[in-house]
């Protein structure tokens, strides 16, 4: 009894203590491979190459006996979301040791058959060989039973030092594949008999369909059905190029009843919104005086994932309309939460719903993924017996996609004479950052809420802290005698909101570093040195003097006019990888980050190149949103269509990166997705202060900007 | 109606509709899927095809009027087994995140290197303008493409 309450009350690592079956994660196959079955999906961030050397490493076998199975909720563990740089900690620490307790196991079976003792035991790719002579595989010495029971705890894994596989820089397994036009995605699939099926979507998001008279859509080429339920519009045809046209030709015909007016696209329309308020973080006294007293205010815009595939899913409907069974491909991060908003929906048992996760192109958070697989479930319950494909167009995705929040951060400080930050304060205002499915009390997923009979949304909100959401990296890392953060949260958005790379941590870090860099022009210091000087701890300080050497960094450098150089840093979620990073911009017509060095320290790297080509591509996609990106809408919707109306950086315009790893192999493994959003952003505006002398404190830093702000 | 045209260096017959824009015709008709879809509107380059020598983007041009005109798509590269050197450099560099942009890219960047061998570091980036990568992999794409060009030139 003891002993069961101690095993209950302990935890197995990541998600294995959720999905304690050893034989939902590997199984060990007579052939000589070993199948593996993460809940985590690749997402483009190369998450499944890292498994694969977490997993060989701890068998002690080749990386190519490695099989890797989708994602499904078939078979797969149910490990939630794929998202906020958890995989390596969920995913990757929960293989780790079920390969390291299916080692013991098969190497216990070894001992046995080979009456040897264990110490006398090495493997060599799953080859078991006795010091005495003698020698047994693991495909031989494997049965199906052998992972049929509970994770145990007391497991050793690997020390670092043994490792040979982990560290290693081995190359990405899908890349062949997708460099030689390999079927990769669910875009690509085709299923037997598939149709094509587009979506209209109302003008705005609260408007709703009024009329619609059908009959000369379904009479176009190819057209096999027209389906409406109150908002909800859609069509299935043979071909795809049929689907489209009819698409077309429908959102040409219906009418709709405009939905209320959206406000003005301003952030700081936030300030004028009913919130919910939380003070997060008190420390010392925050009516603390210093000599000086400081504040400013910044903002960032609603940003869009825009992920370069617009959305796509299949689903196969089997049985009839009303009693069914359904079979659904979709690239959603969390094909477990979204079988339960689907199975809400349908009003059907989860257990008839099986999603197999497929890749799409990268997502960067909540993009339309989840929404698309509605679409194609509600098209293919139209037509049983038939798989239906639906692709969103360019359009639908800027237009539908839930965005990054818009956010404003007002920070006040004083600074004692001798040039210390003596109290410090954040105010943040904020939409929430976490809607994805899976929310308790309503279906998060667009189709739903425009049903004739619809679902209600779930209460929108964040992620708790310490990872928080909107108040993500709101709470600073430096080290302030008194301090106060603030979080104001406005639940109810014009437009949809949800994840996106970083969440709050984006716009707080921003803030924190631009105004550090504001409050070190002011008491006269240098920017590096003026942090350092305020900060403590050891990895965060090795990131900075790091990430300033490579930039051969002159104390107090300035910029002349049209060159300069900035920096920043983070923790991210202040528990996470440490980034620092200093960019160099050149301003002429435009701003144009021209380098940026960076330093990172994600603890263990698993796979040192995978780490450092997700900081540089986390680097140049922020060095877009700082200074070109922004949706835009009226007050009838949004109007951001097309690529047209949301430039990306382009081949042109983009930066030279260098990445120097710190790599600290007995430090727990952390994820790199996220973490350099916010330092990027900030030493971007720093580097145009240098430059120019002028601040910006709005995003994105457009030529008006700067222009407006040299004119003041 | 029947069309036809020549991809890959191959005969094809395509019964698409003349309006039918050359993409579908290539993933849907041919199964050639590693041309991508991502506007429709030749603003991002996923759909990068070459035609008659020049990188051409599929979504917005028909099947008619590429009718009788060499198609190469990225199938028509190399494969696993016997890359291209764009290929290898590719993977080389691991010059891919999600991959979703690749095949245009490397579409883009052969019908440069058919006629510039030795391209500069200006000649690459402005080749590849109208291709966008959202994941930032820019860095190892240009660095991927000028080392296939070196690998080229030593034949």
């Amino acid at each position: 009894m003891a002993q069961a309450q101690d095993a209950a009350a302990r935890k197995l690592p990541g998600s294995l203590d959720t999905n304690r079956r050893l034989d939902r994660w590997l199984r060990i196959n007579a052939d000589g491979t070993v199948t593996v079955t993460p809940g985590k999906v690749e997402i483009g961030q190369g998450i499944l190459t890292a498994l694969v050397q977490m997993v060989a490493e701890e068998l002690d076998i080749a990386v190519s006996r490695i099989r890797l199975v989708p994602a499904t909720t078939a078979i797969s563990p149910d490990e939630g979301i794929t998202s906020g740089s958890r995989s390596i900690q969920e995913s990757g620490l929960a293989l780790r040791h079920a390969a390291a307790e299916a080692r013991d196991l098969l190497l216990a079976r070894a001992a046995q058959r080979l009456g040897v003792t264990l110490e006398s035991l090495t493997v060599a790719d799953g080859v078991v060989s006795a010091r005495g002579g003698g020698s047994a595989t693991y495909w031989e010495l494997a049965s199906p039973d052998l992972l049929a029971r509970d994770a145990s705890f007391d497991v050793m894994s690997k020390l670092p030092a043994e490792h040979v596989v982990v560290g290693t820089s081995l190359a990405r397994v899908d890349i062949p594949g997708k460099v030689t036009g390999q079927p990769s995605y669910v875009q690509d699939m085709v299923l037997p008999g598939m149709l094509h099926g587009r979506i209209t979507r109302p003008p705005g998001p609260q408007a709703q369909l009024q009329r619609l008279d059908a009959q000369e859509v379904e009479q176009m080429p190819g057209v096999v059905a027209v389906v409406r339920d109150g908002s909800f519009l859609g069509v299935v045809a043979a071909r795809e190029e049929q689907a489209i046209r009819a698409e077309r030709r429908l959102a040409r015909i219906a009418q709709w009843t405009p939905g209320p007016d959206l406000p003005a696209n301003d952030p700081r329309h936030l300030r004028t919104l009913a919130a919910e308020t939380e003070v997060i973080s008190e420390k010392g006294d925050p009516a603390t005086a210093g000599a000086r007293q400081f504040g400013a205010e910044y903002t960032k815009p609603y940003l869009a994932h825009a992920s370069l595939a617009p959305s796509c899913a299949i689903a196969h409907w089997e049985g009839s309309k009303d009693r069914g069974k359904v079979r659904i491909w979709t690239h959603s991060q969390g094909i477990f939460p979204l079988r339960g908003d689907i199975a809400q929906v349908l009003d059907m048992p989860e257990a008839d719903i099986v999603i197999t996760h497929a890749e799409g192109a990268g997502c960067y958070g909540h993009n339309a993924a989840d929404d698309v697989t509605l679409d194609a479930v509600l098209l293919a319950r139209a037509v049983p017996g038939k798989p239906v494909r639906v692709q969103w167009m360019r359009e639908d995705e800027f237009a539908w996609e839930p965005f990054s929040s818009p956010m404003v951060i007002r920070l006040s400080a004083a600074l004692d004479d001798r040039g210390h930050i003596v109290n410090w304060g954040h105010e943040l205002w904020s939409h929430a950052h976490s809607t994805r499915p899976g929310g308790r009390g309503g279906v998060n997923l667009l189709a739903a809420w425009h049903l004739e009979k619809p679902l209600p949304a779930a209460k929108p909100g964040n992620p708790p802290l310490p990872g928080g959401g909107s108040h993500r990296n709101a709470i600073p890392l430096y080290d302030f005698p008194n301090q106060k953060v603030t979080n104001h949260l406005i639940r109810q958005s014009p437009l949809r909101t949800s994840a996106m790379r970083a969440l709050g941590g984006h716009a707080n870090a921003f803030a924190i570093e631009c105004f550090m860099d504001e409050l070190a022009a002011a008491a006269g210091a240098d920017p590096v040195e003026f942090r350092l000087r305020h900060l403590k701890d050891a990895r965060a300080r090795a990131v900075i003097e790091k990430a300033a050497g490579m930039a051969k960094w002159q104390p107090g450098e300035k910029g002349n006019g049209e060159r300069g150089r900035g920096v920043g840093f983070a923790r991210y979620k202040n528990l996470a990888a440490y980034f620092a990073v200093i960019a160099e911009v050149n301003i002429a017509e435009d701003v144009r980050v021209t380098r940026m060095w960076a330093a990172v320290d994600v603890g263990q790297a698993i796979n040192p190149d995978g780490v450092i080509n997700q900081i540089e591509g986390g680097m140049i996609q922020t060095v877009s949103w700082t200074l070109k990106e922004r949706v835009d809408f009226d007050r009838h919707g949004v109007t951001t269509r097309t690529w047209d109306d949301y430039p990306i950086l382009s081949f042109v315009e983009a930066p030279e990166v260098e990445v120097a790893l710190i790599n600290r192999p007995d430090a727990p493994p952390v994820g790199a997705g996220e973490g350099t959003q916010g330092p990027v952003s900030a030493a971007i505006g720093n580097a145009i202060y240098n430059a120019l002398g002028a601040r910006l404190r709005d995003m994105p830093f457009t030529r008006d900007r700067i222009v407006a702000a040299l004119s003041t | 109606m029947a069309l036809t045209l020549q991809v890959n260096g191959q005969t094809r017959e395509v019964q698409a509709d003349a309006e039918t824009p050359l993409l579908y015709a290539l993933r849907n008709d041919l199964g050639l899927v590693g041309t991508r879809y991502g506007c429709g509107l030749g603003q991002c380059g996923a759909c990068t095809v070459i035609i008659d020598g020049k990188p051409v983007q599929s979504c917005d041009i028909t099947v008619a009027a590429v009718a009788g005109k060499k198609i190469i798509t990225v199938e028509a590269l190399g494969t696993v087994q016997a890359l291209h050197p764009l290929q290898r450099a590719f993977i080389a560099e691991q010059a891919a995140q999600c991959g979703y942009c690749a095949s245009g890219i490397l579409m883009a960047a052969k019908a440069l290197l058919d006629v510039n061998p030795d391209p500069s570091d200006a000649d690459i980036r402005n080749a590849l303008d109208g291709n966008l990568c959202r994941c930032g992999t820019h860095g190892r794409v240009l660095r991927a493409i000028k080392s296939a060009a070196a690998e080229m030139r030593r034949g």
